[in-house]
């Protein structure tokens, strides 16, 4: 088991394998326990999404669906953070509200202490540009891109310039562990490495808050291990968040804090580390 | 994010070529049927057009256009004389008889006989020989195209005859013509040799070609005319007009062009909208993440019109140039020369082919503009 878990990661940068990611969670980890013992709630990490009461629903009369029941929700930064559930209990929904790309039907939503539903929809899409990176469960990058220039997508939305926001791009993908396939089409790349290309997508623009919708779905033990080692060591940041949706029981041991969500509703918080 | 789109554009290479393959070829269909129609319906007016000395045409009330003539008595001619204005006016024959060759050959001809003393509306561009020599008896000046049909594979020669209900002529020149409707010889001889290639009718002069004194616009002569006469008169352009309206509305040719020119916009619509649609609904998915990461409706727009504009450019350069190679070709044929690839046309096409690939990015627009950014969510 030890080996099947070390084998993928022996190729990843020796910085990415925990050591600054397990530092910084540590500090704040060790902040958060110590304050929890004077005092731990003005001690905790400002929450960098908190939702109250939020309710989502689709349809209208008989046809209506409720998918989100008043879902109470905090994500803190510095933290991985996992939203876990069965399948259909609202947790794509609820990462799609608390991205903006959906409407609550009522509640609050409220990300970096801005709430981005009072905000106009260009101020949205901006806010979201700026403050967001995401990855999905099929990666989503453009086939006839390379590597660094899907990597470099949310820089050039950004309006940098073509050369720099791929030269960025590459710097990531390299640090990432892909030096040696930035010039490479999706399609050549394997499922890791295509996810690890949407994560360097999802960094490039250096977000504080960081989605990620079943990002080892797709993926086989091995890879889905070094995958997640990569995210817990590269996205997570004392200033950033990051939110895994994902009903993998496997990669639990990745989480500092598991939402568990059922029918609408978060039915309880796991605190780990 | 132009680059993003460009990518997107060529990555897939089939449907790129496709895209543009199918607005070239409905460039090439539309500039190549609608030139080709532009150049017969010219045709009409072709005679009318090489007639350079004289600008009004004077014609019996019935006359319509230039191959339906009813003749004029020959008073007509001095009453057209007797109109203020006119600095001059000749008669002018045309009739079709049959020509025949020594071997045998033979072809209806248009022919067409000037006034004896002037040589008003004699050829202007003759290739051999001169159209001063229509004063020798007998003689007649050919154009090429007929000459070539009356002796195929025969080298350009002077002195050939011809024979028309039983009148032997010469062939004492060849002309350059603009080439008539029907692909019949044209040949010009003197008025008072050409009425006797028909048979005799009381009657023979077809037109009174006239010119208008220092001061007169050729409109004003005609209205003058007409006011004098009872006779029709029309500037050469307005009678070049009446020749193409004629043939608009009296001839299927218009609805055989107006069909295929008509299915040329809808499989350019079809095929390159289709094609256009599929392109941007099967990158669907990857709009949704540009939406989700921030890239706004507008920009989306901007990228999808882009391509559009892109594809559409390329197709429309690459069809436009088929269709000039295409009339490059065959505007050295004898049969078809003369019909070539008009600006109009080009410029008109453009336009269309714009509306083409903006209505098909449209129709793609909408699915975009309104796909749900969260649905890059679902797997």
């Amino acid at each position: 088991m030890n080996t099947t878990t070390s084998a993928p990661n022996s190729h990843l940068p020796s910085n990415l394998l925990g050591g600054k990611r397990r530092a910084a969670t540590r500090d704040i980890s060790e902040r958060r326990d110590t304050m929890r013992v004077a005092d731990p709630r003005p001690a905790a990490p400002p929450p960098a999404v908190r939702c109250r009461e939020v309710q989502k629903h689709f349809g209208e009369g008989d046809a209506r669906i409720h998918v989100l029941r008043g879902v109470n929700f905090e994500a803190c930064q510095g933290e991985l953070t996992f939203l876990v559930g069965p399948s259909g209990c609202g947790k794509t929904t609820l990462i799609s509200v608390i991205a903006g790309l959906l409407d609550t039907t009522g509640g609050e939503v409220e990300v970096f202490g801005q709430n981005t539903e009072s905000l106009p929809a260009d101020d949205r899409i901006l806010f979201r540009r700026r403050n967001l990176g995401f990855v999905y469960q099929q990666y989503n990058l453009l086939p006839s891109l390379t590597a660094a220039e899907n990597a470099a997508v949310p820089l050039l939305a950004a309006g940098v310039k073509r050369r720099e926001a791929v030269d960025r791009a590459r710097s990531l993908l390299v640090k990432l562990g892909m030096e040696d396939r930035a010039n490479a089409e999706p399609n050549k790349l394997s499922g890791g490495q295509q996810q690890r290309v949407a994560l360097a997508r999802a960094l490039v623009h250096e977000p504080r808050l960081i989605i990620c919708d079943e990002p080892t779905a797709a993926l086989d033990h091995a890879t889905r291990e070094a995958v997640m080692e990569l995210l817990a060591s590269s996205a997570v940041q004392p200033d950033r968040a990051v939110i895994v949706v994902t009903h993998d029981n496997r990669v639990f041991h990745f989480a500092d804090t598991i939402a568990h969500m059922d029918d609408g509703r978060i039915t309880h918080n796991e605190h780990k580390n | 994010m132009n680059f993003v789109a460009l990518k997107m554009l060529t990555g897939d290479q089939a449907k790129y070529f496709g895209l543009i393959f199918a607005i070239a070829f409905s460039t090439f269909l539309l500039q190549n049927q609608s030139s080709i129609f532009a150049g017969i319906m010219r045709r009409t007016g072709s005679q009318i057009a090489d007639v350079t000395d004289a600008e009004v045409w004077v014609m019996d009330q019935a006359t319509q256009y230039f191959e339906q003539t009813k003749a004029l008595k020959d008073t007509d001619l001095l009453r057209v004389r007797g109109v203020p204005g006119v600095e001059y006016a000749v008669r002018l024959f045309k009739g079709q008889p049959v020509a025949r060759t020594a071997k045998g050959n033979f072809s209806q001809a248009t022919v067409i006989g000037l006034d004896d003393a002037t040589l008003i509306g004699a050829p202007r561009k003759m290739l051999l020989g001169s159209w001063e020599r229509l004063r020798e008896p007998d003689s007649v000046v050919i154009d090429l195209g007929g000459y070539n049909l009356l002796f195929p594979g025969e080298s350009l020669e002077l002195g050939r005859t011809l024979e028309m209900n039983d009148h032997l002529v010469r062939i004492v020149g060849v002309s350059d013509v603009s080439p008539p409707f029907a692909s019949f010889p044209v040949m010009h001889a003197r008025y008072s040799e050409a009425v006797n290639f028909l048979g005799r009718e009381r009657s023979q002069m077809a037109f009174v070609l006239a010119r208008a004194e220092p001061g007169v616009t050729p409109i004003e002569l005609t209205r003058r005319i007409t006011d004098s006469t009872g006779l029709r008169a029309r500037t050469a352009n307005q009678f070049r007009w009446d020749c193409v309206r004629y043939y608009l509305a009296n001839t299927g040719i218009p609805v055989n062009f107006g069909i295929t020119i008509a299915i040329a916009l809808i499989v350019g619509l079809v095929v390159s909208g289709q094609t256009f649609y599929l392109f941007t609904v099967e990158n669907l998915k990857q709009f949704g993440a540009l939406k989700a990461i921030g890239v706004t409706n507008r920009r989306l727009i901007g990228m999808i019109l882009l391509q559009a504009l892109i594809v559409g450019f390329i197709g429309y350069a690459l069809g436009t140039g088929m269709a000039a190679t295409f009339f490059e070709i065959f505007a050295r044929k004898i049969a078809t020369r003369g019909i070539v690839l008009l600006w109009q046309n080009v410029v008109g096409v453009g336009a269309l082919m714009f509306f083409v690939v903006v209505a098909a990015s449209l129709l793609s627009i909408r699915r975009v503009l309104v796909l749900e950014p969260a649905s890059v969510f679902r797997s």
